[in-house]
């Protein structure tokens, strides 16, 4: 276990109530993916587990140290890059990046800048003035300096806001390596296919609670609803009597039939489908099956929760 | 103790010192040289003596003084309202660095600065008049207490400040005036009595005596109150610090 929070509260001076009691573990190496739409609580969370603002009740434990009791300890293990491009626009990208190492305490290692520079395409860019460099490479230097006193915990507050698709995938290709260092990364999103792609684990948070924690696939299973859909040899009228019953549906040319069925029973209906299709003497051309997205699951809970 | 973090912030922000050499280093020569032009020499020139002192020189230690106020008290706020301005703050609150640490960086930087610019205007005040200081060792010990007490209330402003407007407020519209009239160009026994009694409530008055006296041996007011005056001003900012930091108020809401 790496991370444990408990009972995490958060109120802000104007009544605001941001975190509502959050509770969560990750282990080590794991990635987790926040999501949550606009103002849930992923960035309070984060925020308040790195130390950036006080929390109003809960505990926050990392890697053993509690980080009210040992911050020095706990905030030793910790990177942060945060949501906004927050960089000094006079400064050196070198000078910048020595000087978030020198806060964790570390004397500056020369090898270990230049590894992570050129990791992040940004070794050309050393000498430049961060006012120079485009947004792209503004943020991979808010990364550089998470980096730069190697943490074993890296929070990416909404890593790929405003970002084109090409460096996206760069940044998934460095969450990956960091992943393969056996660094442990918190990443918020609020695009769900970054959590599909590069998770392990997914936590929905909505308006100051976490709805649910689970792994990817385990998530998906649970909450998926399955599409069956199937293409038929000859074109029918009408759906005989013991089909129309059920949740099939004929498409309006005819060719196809679509059911809808949760993969959480424990009958899915789909022997007894086929068997009467069957029976009905109607030929299949094809089937296929389709797995809703994370983003239709985080739709359906978080409209759920509102019900 | 987090010396590394310490070193890091004091020495990125002696770099942003350096970078703008001319405003740092320039601006206060020039400024100095002219308040000698005009208060030292023409003026200077119709006052024959200010107790026993060539007006030139008696007004060097009131120069001094007022520079090092303001610098200290503007680099202060600047050092720490800029990162919080910019949002960079949230790399000194992720830190393993305690707020002492980031206060040692702060402030020591802007006393440092304080102290270079004060040393830079004796030098240029030593090209214009007949310098003898009495006490060095006195007077460097107000310098920099008042360097970092003056630093001290900066960092209090820079922490207390939404903007830039108020950032400029308590500088120019508290300090410089306190300073002006504290003395500076003039002893307060050339003031009307009910004026010497009013001027004592300023507290400047005690700062710019007790560093007068430094140099040429008379003062305003007795030097033991001018000591215990700069002492109870740095006391009563680390007092108002320690609060900030163990309330978080304007850092961590």
């Amino acid at each position: 276990m790496l991370l444990e929070v408990n009972e995490l509260r958060k109120t802000y001076a104007t009544g605001f109530e941001a975190l509502k009691g959050i509770s969560l573990k990750v282990n080590k190496g794991e990635i987790l993916a926040l999501l949550g739409p606009n103002g849930a609580g992923k960035t309070s969370l984060i925020s308040t587990i790195c130390g950036i603002t006080n929390p109003s009740s809960g505990s926050v434990i990392i890697d053993g140290y509690d980080i009210s009791k040992n911050f020095r300890d706990a905030r030793k293990l910790v990177g942060l890059v945060p949501q906004d491009i927050t960089l000094e626009p006079f400064e050196k990208v070198l000078n910048t990046i020595n000087f978030s190492r020198g806060l964790f305490g570390r004397k500056k290692d020369d090898a270990l800048t230049e590894k992570i520079l050129t990791k992040l395409s940004l070794w050309d860019k050393r000498d430049s003035r961060i006012m120079e460099l485009s947004g792209g490479m503004k943020r991979r230097v808010l990364i550089a300096k998470a980096l730069i006193h190697e943490p074993r915990l890296l929070f990416l507050d909404e890593p790929t806001a405003s970002v084109d698709v090409e460096l996206r995938q760069s940044m998934w290709d460095v969450v990956a390596d960091l992943k393969k260092d056996g660094v442990t990364i918190i990443l918020t999103t609020h695009y769900i296919e970054e959590a599909e792609a590069i998770a392990d684990r997914v936590g929905i948070i909505n308006k100051g609670e976490l709805l649910l924690i689970e792994g990817k696939a385990s998530l998906m299973q649970k909450f998926g609803q399955k599409i069956l859909k199937i293409e038929l040899q000859k074109r029918l009228n009408q759906l005989p009597k013991d089909l129309s019953e059920k949740n099939v549906k004929l498409s309006d040319d005819g060719l196809s039939l679509t059911y809808i069925y949760d993969t959480k029973q424990k009958k899915t209906g789909i022997t007894k489908l086929l068997s009467n299709l069957s029976n009905s003497g109607i030929n299949l051309r094809d089937i296929q099956t389709d797995q809703s997205s994370l983003e239709e699951i985080f739709v359906n809970l978080v409209k759920e929760k509102a019900e | 103790m987090n010396f590394q973090a310490v070193k890091a912030i004091y020495f990125f922000e002696m770099a942003r010192f350096f970078r703008t050499l001319l405003q740092s280093f320039v601006s206060p020569v020039i400024s100095t040289s002219l308040y000698f032009v005009v208060f030292g020499t023409v003026i200077g020139s119709r006052i024959q003596e200010v107790e026993g002192i060539s007006y030139g020189a008696f007004i060097v230690p009131g120069l001094i003084m007022l520079s090092v106020m303001t610098q200290a008290t503007s680099n202060g706020s600047f050092g720490i309202y800029f990162p919080k301005f910019i949002g960079t703050i949230y790399e000194l609150l992720s830190a393993p660095v305690s707020y002492f640490e980031i206060l040692l960086g702060y402030v020591g930087a802007a006393a440092t600065k304080a102290l270079f610019i004060g040393l830079v205007i004796l030098a240029t005040a030593a090209v214009f008049v007949d310098l003898k200081i009495m006490h060095p060792v006195a007077m460097i010990l107000f310098l920099v207490l008042t360097c970092i007490s003056f630093a001290l209330l900066g960092f209090i402003l820079g922490i207390w400040a939404r903007n830039f407007e108020q950032l400029q407020l308590v500088p120019l519209l508290v300090v410089t005036p306190l300073v002006f009239l504290g003395g500076s160009f003039y002893s307060v026994s050339m003031l009307p009595s009910i004026w010497q009694t009013i001027t004592l409530f300023n507290p400047v008055v005690y700062l710019v005596s007790g560093f007068r006296w430094s140099f040429f041996g008379n003062a305003d007011v007795p030097i033991f109150v001018s000591l215990l005056a700069i002492s109870s001003f740095t006391v009563v900012c680390v007092i108002i610090v320690a609060w900030i930091f163990n309330t978080g108020w304007r850092i961590k809401q």
